[in-house]
Parts: structure tokens; C-alpha cells; sequence
């Protein structure tokens, strides 16, 4: 459906997007998650013919879109403060799309009222925009951008500004719609609980360059990179020698999957893989001696912050009934699930 | 570096500049150089040195000095009266707005000539104040300032009142909610994004002054004489034409550095600004400083502005034997003084007609000007910026004169054709559509034009639905500006207009040029007549608005 191929821009000196090949396939929903900068805003203004090209093609159904313009090339985009019509009520903004396509006033009414019952509000078209709510605004928004049947949509930080219950909802809501409609969506955010929830791919990029692309278990189980790993989140990340089956860490002996890269690597520990010891002297020679230097309680698990005598702390997760109180000394292990040694 | 799109853009941004600058040049580059090519160049060889020779008369000195002086003084004075105007027109709701609002355009698009006149009538000899407390200013410069704030108030409240209406007041309360007091609220909020309005107000204001000529010569008498007024001396009654090319360079040089300080100014303050619709900024006045500030307002504008006007209109039904409609009678028919070829009456109709006309090569010129000048871009663009502002800084005497000796001849023979006074007309008129649309059409949020090509709006598409409805306002506006000017337009036309078809203007100053009674009271009745046909348009345009506004908002 969707074919990026080499894309470079530069805004001067700095590269927004270097070389960058993307494919989305039919009906596919490509999330793309990155900090701000690393070029995800730039790549969907590629898409749309707004930002043109240093280098490098992109093809919509196998046809290349240099010299297309953009509205000839029937995507459609959702902005991140959406930039509804001022001068245009709910139904004026939603019909602007089928009216540039020269859609008939009852088709475009038709279409109108369709949508907003698709985006629950329905009966809304008379309300002016600037009365309407966040939320509001954005199922406006959506159903703008659908109405003229794209055979991409593209959304820029769909949810950015709404509250966290609301997003959680609409996310919900955004997968089951697309799902339902069959549609093509390539979306960009800088919030990977977004992401996961909205994808069935998730592309993560860092200054211009995709850092890695999988379905969302896959990146969030096997991280990458450290880059990767700690934009999810993940901050457990410590040098490691790895030989075999076992790493060599600053946290003691670490048990890694079989078919890890071996040398000299970064390694990540997921918090859920930390295991308490049963504090007996004859396990433990080797391996350091923890302190517990935090405990926050986040509902049905406590997240606590170890620290080791010498390296880096470790952040593990624990069932409410097993967490160690703070100041404790503990004994840990490493469940090999866990452990990830990530690449470059 | 910069990708295609660029490029197409700037060829588009040619291709919009292509009529407008082939206008300007035409039909006012090349008049104004022939006439200076004929005060500098009489027989075929340049005589530079005749520019220095004129800049050290002391005469011609004492000319500049008071020009500079006098322009400043008017354009402080008219800030400091109209910008309370402009913030009671724009946040406050009161019966009569719309009726006022066009009240005090009314002094703008009257002949520069009235204006005088009409001071006179109040401040000069056997005058309004003469008469009630022996006060007279007509000796002293301060009613060629007070004429100036007359004249000028409407530019300040239409130009600065326009953009504030539609400034979104939320943007002061979070300011307000941030810990800034009322006023600290306004001077870092409100005041820098008003500030290109206000300079591009100012900038006008100026140069209405630096080059006025009509109220200089009625209040001003021998004592005090501006650049303008001096190249119409030497011009028309001197027929010294060295020494008004000299002074038309200097006044052309003068106006295009301040236009260059201007365009740096603007530049550097403009940015994209948050527009709301006016109907949702606007609402009663509360508590007594409110109150206050209204009545004030009202209060300077009666005084200033309506004062004035009611003497005119008095005299012109004051009669030797009692009030009575026998000057307005005599404008109906020829009298036998041999003044007029036609009835002064028809200068109305001919006022009119060429006024539409003006209006619509001036929002055709200016649109097109306006919509390439939209994205700040290039040097080229920039100095064709400031190219549009020059035909206000140039005489409008020289213009008009240099109409006559270039107009006449293939392929632009069109001195016997009517079109010649709306195209002089226009010229005048374009700077304010431009001035009027572009800082609201630069105002426009980009992604908005872009969320319109993303569904499907092709750039021109783009343009109709995104920025027009958002700046139709604008362009009302700058209509009406431009048909205003045109009504009141007097400079060229006196120079072009055929005998037999008079403008308004025109024909109030050939009654005001003959001895007697009855001539000035025709003038004072015709001169009522042109200000009621202003206000009925100008009520028209107000009508128009509200009436194609209120279904889009």
C-alpha cells in the first residue's frame, strides 16, 4: 500500500529522515514511536506531499508521488491540535473532503451524519467547533479525515492532548473502528502505551533513523537497542560479558536466552524478572549484596529500587505480600525470560 | 537545499506579482520619472547639480523642517486620541456601533480641501469658537494637527480596531492567571501582537501628513507650507517644474527610507496570531472605568469629528435669508459664471462610477499583491512590499501631472478615456487593500491551509476556503478603503478629471476657488452630498458584513 524507499530530508545541516524504508501493507495499522525530533512528524508530511523530499521516493498502491500534490493524493492526515475550520460547523468541517471531491449535497450530508454516529455524536453537525471539547474535537477530527475514504490515514499524536482515561478509551474505540473499516493507518506518537495499544506494527525511531520495527510484543520483549529499551521505559540496562548461556554483569551472574549474541554487550533486565532469594549464605558468595534504596506502591505490585554495593541500581517489581521493606538487605536472581542482550 | 515545492512556490508568487507590478509600473513609475526626467533633464542632459542648488535654499529648508515636524506631531496626537477609539470599537458592545463606526470614516474619504474648510469654519476666523469665546486657532498649527486627527482617526480605529476585534482575549487571561496584572497582561500580550497594526497604522498616518496638502493650504495660509503643498505652487502656479522634481525626489526619497524602517519593524514583530471571530470578543462595557473609557471616546469623537461635519452641513443650508435648501436648488442647474460645463450635480454619478471602478482595480491589484506578499520569503518580495507603499509617499500632484504627459500617446492613449481617473484613483487605493489584508492573511495558521490540501483542496481551492472566509472581513474592508479613497480622492484627479465630468471633490474645490455666497454655500451643500453618499456606502459595507459574516461564524 504504502512504500517508503530512501526517504532524506534535511532541514539544513540536520537530517530529519535518513534513508528511511518503510512499508505499511493494506490495511495494516503502523504505529511509529519516537522522541520528539527523531523525524516521525516529518515522515507523515512526507507521506502527504507537504514536506518535499532531499532523497528517495514514495510510493502510495506501487505509484511513485513525486509531483503529486498533495491533494491529489488521497491520504488523509489528522493533525496533532487537529486544525479544524474555525469559520465551519462540525458538519461543514466533516463534508470538506467529500465537497472538494465533488460529492453531491445529499451524498455529503449523508456522509456527514454516517460518520458522526461512527464517532458517537451523533446529530452534531450544526455545533460550531469552537465550542466543542477536547475529546469532541477530536472525533471531529477523525471523522474529517475519513470522510473522503483515504486509502492511507495518517494520524500525528492522535491523543496528544487528551486526558490519560480518555485516551485509554479512544484507543480502545480507534483500534475497533480501523479494524471494523479495513483501514490503512500509519500513526505517529511519542507514547509507547498508545502505540502498543493502537498497533499492529510499531516502528521506533531515533534521529531520523528507524531503530526497530515489530509487532508491539515482539519490540517490547526483545528491545533492540539500549536506545530502544529505555524509550519503553526500561532502565535496568547494565555491561555485560556474555559467554553461552550466562552473562557476567556489575549485578553478579546473569542467566541470558540461548542464541544471545555472545562478547561484551549491554544487557537489559525486565523489573518482573528480579526474583527474591531466600537470604541463605551458601547461594550468594558471588553475587552482591542488595539494598533496598526505594519502595513505591503502584496498586497490585510495589516497584522497589535496589542497590547493589558497587554498579548501577536495579529496578524490580514484586507482588504486594513479597515486597521487602525498605533498608532491607536482600539476595536476587534473574529469571532468564527477562533478560534481554540487546544489540547496537 | 530547499526542496520543489519551494521552488513552485516562488514561481506562483511570481506569477501573482506579474499584474501588479506591471500596473505600478505603467501607471506610476513611468509618469513620475517622466516628470522628473523633464525637471532634471530639460534638454536632453542630466542636470544633478540643480538638486543641491534647490536643497540649500532656506526656504526650501524651512519647508522640510516643518513637513518632518508637523507629520510627527499629527501621527502622535492621532495615536493618542484614536487608539482608545480603536479598543472601545473592539471589545465593546454598544447601540449605535455600526452607525458610528461609519461616522468616523466619513472625515477620511472627505476632499482633503473640505477638511480645511470645515476647520476653518470651526476654529478660524468668525468661526464656531471665535464666536462663543473669541478662540482662534486658524494662525497657529494646532488646527492643521487637529485637522490631521480628523482626517486621519479612521485609519487608526479601522487598521488597529480590525486585528483586535479578532486578537482572542483568552490569550490575556492566561497571561492574567500566570500572575500578570491587568495592564502587564496587555503590554506583553496584546500590545506585540498589535504592534504591526499600530506600526502599519502609524506608518499611514504619516504619510497622509508628510504629504498633506489640501488642509496645509486652506489652515496653513503663507506661514506654513509642506512638501506637497510646495510642489503644487511650483507645478501649477510657478510652472517652475525644476524645482518640483527636486522636491518630488526628495519627498520619494524621504518616503521610501521610512517605508524601509517600517518593513524592518513589521518583519521582526509579525507572527501568526490567534483570530477569533470579532462577534465573540466584543460585550457591554462594565464597571465605571469602562463606562468611563466609552464616554470618552464618544465625547472626543463628537467634538472632533462631528463638530465639524454639523457646521458644514449648518452652512450649507444657512442661506442670506435664513436656512432653506437654495444652495442645494442651485446645484441642479448652470450657472452662468461659466465654472462648470454640466450641472454640479452630476459630479455625484461620476463620483460614483469611477469610485467602483477604482475600487475594483484597486482589490484586484491588491488582492493579488497581497496573497503572493502572504509567505514572508526573498528580497525580491520584500521590496515589493515596499514598492506598493510608495504611491502613497509620491505626490499625488506629480502623479497626476505626469498621467497627462505620459497617458497621451501609444499604446497607452487614454487621456479622452474615462478609465484614466479610477486607474490614478486606484493607485492610492491599493496600498490599503494591502496594507489592510496582509497582516490577516499572514495571520492564518499554515496547517489549516494544509489540512485543506490533505482533503483534497488544490492550492487555489486552498485559498477560497481557508483564507477567504477568514479574511473576507479584511477584504470588506479594504473595499471599502479603497472605494473611500477613490470618493475622495483629489490630488491627481483635480489634474486628469475631464471638464465636463467632474468629481465631488473637484467640483467642491472649483466652487470653493470663486468669490461670493453663493458659490461657497454650493460647495458647503455639495460637499454634504459627498459626505452622505460616503456614509450610505460605507452603512452599506457595515451591512454587508454582519450579513455575510453571521452565517459563517
Amino acid at each position: 500500500m504504502l512504500s517508503i524507499q530512501e526517504a532524506t530530508v534535511r532541514f539544513g545541516e540536520r537530517a530529519a529522515l535518513d534513508a528511511v524504508d518503510l512499508e505499511v501493507a493494506e490495511h495494516e495499522i503502523v504505529c511509529v514511536l519516537g522522541p520528539s525530533g527523531s523525524g516521525k512528524s516529518t515522515l507523515l508530511r512526507v507521506v502527504a506531499g507537504l514536506q518535499a523530499l532531499d532523497g528517495g521516493r514514495v510510493l502510495l498502491g506501487g505509484a511513485d508521488q513525486a509531483g503529486v500534490p498533495v491533494h491529489r493524493r488521497g491520504v488523509g492526515l489528522m493533525f496533532q491540535d487537529h486544525q479544524l475550520f474555525p469559520q465551519r460547523d462540525v458538519g461543514g468541517n466533516i463534508a470538506f473532503g467529500p465537497r472538494m471531491r465533488g460529492a453531491a449535497k445529499a451524498e455529503q450530508a449523508e456522509r456527514v451524519r454516517e460518520l458522526l454516529d461512527l464517532v458517537g455524536l451523533p446529530g452534531a453537525e450544526r455545533r460550531s467547533v469552537s465550542a466543542l471539547s477536547g475529546g469532541e474535537q477530536q472525533r471531529v477530527a477523525l471523522a474529517r479525515a475519513l470522510a473522503p475514504r483515504p486509502r492511507l490515514l495518517m494520524l500525528d499524536e492522535p491523543l496528544g492532548q487528551l486526558d490519560r482515561g480518555l485516551r485509554e478509551r479512544l484507543v480502545v474505540e480507534l483500534r475497533q473502528l480501523f479494524g471494523r473499516l479495513g483501514t490503512t493507518v500509519l500513526a505517529v506518537t511519542h507514547d509507547q502505551g498508545e502505540a502498543f495499544a493502537l498497533a499492529d506494527r510499531v516502528v521506533v525511531m531515533r534521529d531520523g533513523r528507524i531503530a526497530q520495527s515489530g509487532a508491539p510484543v515482539e519490540v517490547w520483549s526483545r528491545p533492540a537497542s539500549e536506545f530502544v529499551a529505555r524509550f519503553l521505559g526500561f532502565d535496568n540496562v547494565v555491561a555485560a560479558r556474555v559467554a553461552g548461556t550466562a552473562a557476567e554483569t556489575a549485578w553478579g551472574k546473569v542467566p541470558v536466552p540461548e542464541g544471545s549474541p555472545q562478547g561484551e554487550r549491554r544487557l537489559l533486565v525486565r523489573p518482573g524478572g528480579v526474583r527474591l532469594l531466600p537470604a541463605t549464605p551458601s547461594v550468594s558468595p558471588a553475587s552482591p549484596e542488595w539494598t533496598v534504596e526505594s519502595r513505591t506502591f503502584r496498586g497490585d505490585r510495589v516497584a522497589v529500587r535496589l542497590r547493589p554495593a558497587d554498579g548501577p541500581p536495579l529496578e524490580a517489581e514484586f507482588p504486594l505480600s513479597e515486597a521487602p521493606e525498605e533498608g532491607a538487605r536482600v539476595d536476587v536472581g534473574f529469571a532468564v525470560e527477562d533478560v534481554v542482550v540487546l544489540g547496537d | 537545499m530547499r526542496g520543489r515545492g519551494d521552488l513552485k512556490g516562488s514561481a506562483t508568487r511570481l506569477g501573482l506579482m506579474a499584474l501588479p507590478v506591471a500596473f505600478f509600473g505603467v501607471f506610476f513609475a513611468w509618469p513620475v520619472v517622466s516628470i522628473v526626467d523633464r525637471g532634471l533633464r530639460p534638454d536632453g542632459v542630466w542636470r544633478f547639480g540643480r538638486i543641491g542648488e534647490t536643497l540649500s535654499r532656506p526656504d526650501v529648508l524651512d519647508v522640510l523642517g516643518f513637513t518632518v515636524w508637523q507629520a510627527l506631531a499629527s501621527t502622535g496626537l492621532t495615536l493618542l486620541v484614536a487608539l482608545p477609539g480603536a479598543y472601545v470599537f473592539a471589545r465593546f458592545d454598544f447601540p449605535g456601533k455600526g452607525v458610528l463606526r461609519a461616522v468616523v470614516t466619513v472625515p477620511f474619504v472627505l476632499p482633503t480641501v473640505l477638511v480645511g474648510t470645515a476647520f476653518l469654519a470651526v476654529v478660524g476666523r468668525g468661526g464656531l469658537t471665535d464666536e462663543l469665546w473669541g478662540l482662534r486657532l486658524d494662525t497657529s498649527v494646532w488646527a492643521i494637527l487637529l485637522a490631521h486627527v480628523f482626517f486621519n482617526y479612521a485609519v487608526v480605529i479601522r487598521t488597529v480596531g480590525g486585528l483586535w476585534s479578532q486578537l482572542d482575549p483568552r490569550q490575556e487571561e492566561a497571561a492574567r492567571v500566570l500572575g500578570a496584572s491587568r495592564w502587564t497582561a496587555w503590554r506583553t500580550v496584546t500590545l506585540p501582537a498589535l504592534v504591526p497594526a499600530v506600526s502599519a497604522a502609524a506608518l499611514m498616518v504619516f504619510l497622509f501628513t508628510f504629504t498633506s496638502f489640501g488642509v496645509v493650504q486652506i489652515l496653513g495660509g503663507d506661514a506654513y507650507s509642506t512638501l506637497e503643498a510646495e510642489i503644487y505652487r511650483q507645478t501649477a502656479r510657478l510652472l517652475d517644474l525644476r524645482t518640483a522634481a527636486v522636491l518630488t525626489l526628495v519627498q520619494f526619497a524621504a518616503v521610501g527610507a521610512i517605508l524601509a524602517v517600517h518593513a524592518r519593524t513589521v518583519r521582526r514583530r509579525e507572527t501568526a496570531l490567534r483570530l477569533v471571530p470579532p462577534e465573540t470578543t466584543a460585550r457591554r462595557p462594565r464597571g465605571i472605568g469602562q463606562w468611563a473609557l466609552l464616554a470618552g471616546v464618544l465625547v472626543s469623537v463628537a467634538l472632533l469629528i462631528l463638530l465639524p461635519l454639523g457646521v458644514l452641513v449648518e452652512r450649507s443650508f444657512a442661506g442670506p435669508h435664513g436656512y432653506g435648501l437654495g444652495y442645494y436648488r442651485a446645484l441642479g442647474s448652470l450657472d452662468e459664471s461659466g465654472t462648470f460645463l454640466v450641472p454640479p450635480l452630476e459630479a455625484i454619478g461620476n463620483s460614483l462610477r469611477y469610485a467602483v471602478a477604482a475600487t475594483a482595480i484597486a482589490v484586484l491589484i491588491g488582492g493579488l499583491a497581497a496573497a503572493a506578499l502572504t509567505r514572508r520569503a526573498g528580497r525580491l518580495v520584500r521590496g515589493f512590499d515596499a514598492l506598493l507603499m510608495l504611491p502613497l509617499g509620491v505626490s499625488a500632484v506629480t502623479v497626476g501631472f505626469g498621467f497627462l504627459i505620459t497617458l497621451d500617446e501609444p499604446p497607452f492613449d487614454l487621456r479622452a478615456s474615462w478609465i484614466l481617473v479610477p486607474l490614478a484613483q486606484a493607485l492610492v487605493g491599493v496600498p490599503f487593500v494591502v496594507r489592510t489584508m496582509l497582516p490577516v492573511l499572514r495571520a492564518v495558521d499554515e496547517r489549516l491551509r494544509e489540512a485543506a490540501a490533505v482533503l483534497g483542496a488544490s492550492p487555489w481551492r486552498a485559498w477560497r476556503e481557508v483564507d477567504l472566509p477568514l479574511v473576507r472581513r479584511a477584504l470588506l474592508i479594504a473595499a471599502g478603503f479603497a472605494f473611500a479613497v477613490s470618493l475622495g480622492e483629489f490630488g491627481a484627479t483635480v489634474f486628469i478629471a475631464r471638464p465636463d465630468s467632474p468629481t465631488l471633490p473637484v467640483a467642491v474645490a472649483r466652487l470653493l476657488g470663486r468669490p461670493g455666497e453663493l458659490n461657497y454655500g454650493q460647495a458647503m451643500a455639495l460637499s454634504t452630498i459627498l459626505m452622505v453618499v460616503c456614509a450610505v456606502s460605507l452603512l452599506l459595507l457595515e451591512r454587508l458584513r454582519t450579513e455575510r459574516t453571521s452565517g459563517e461564524f
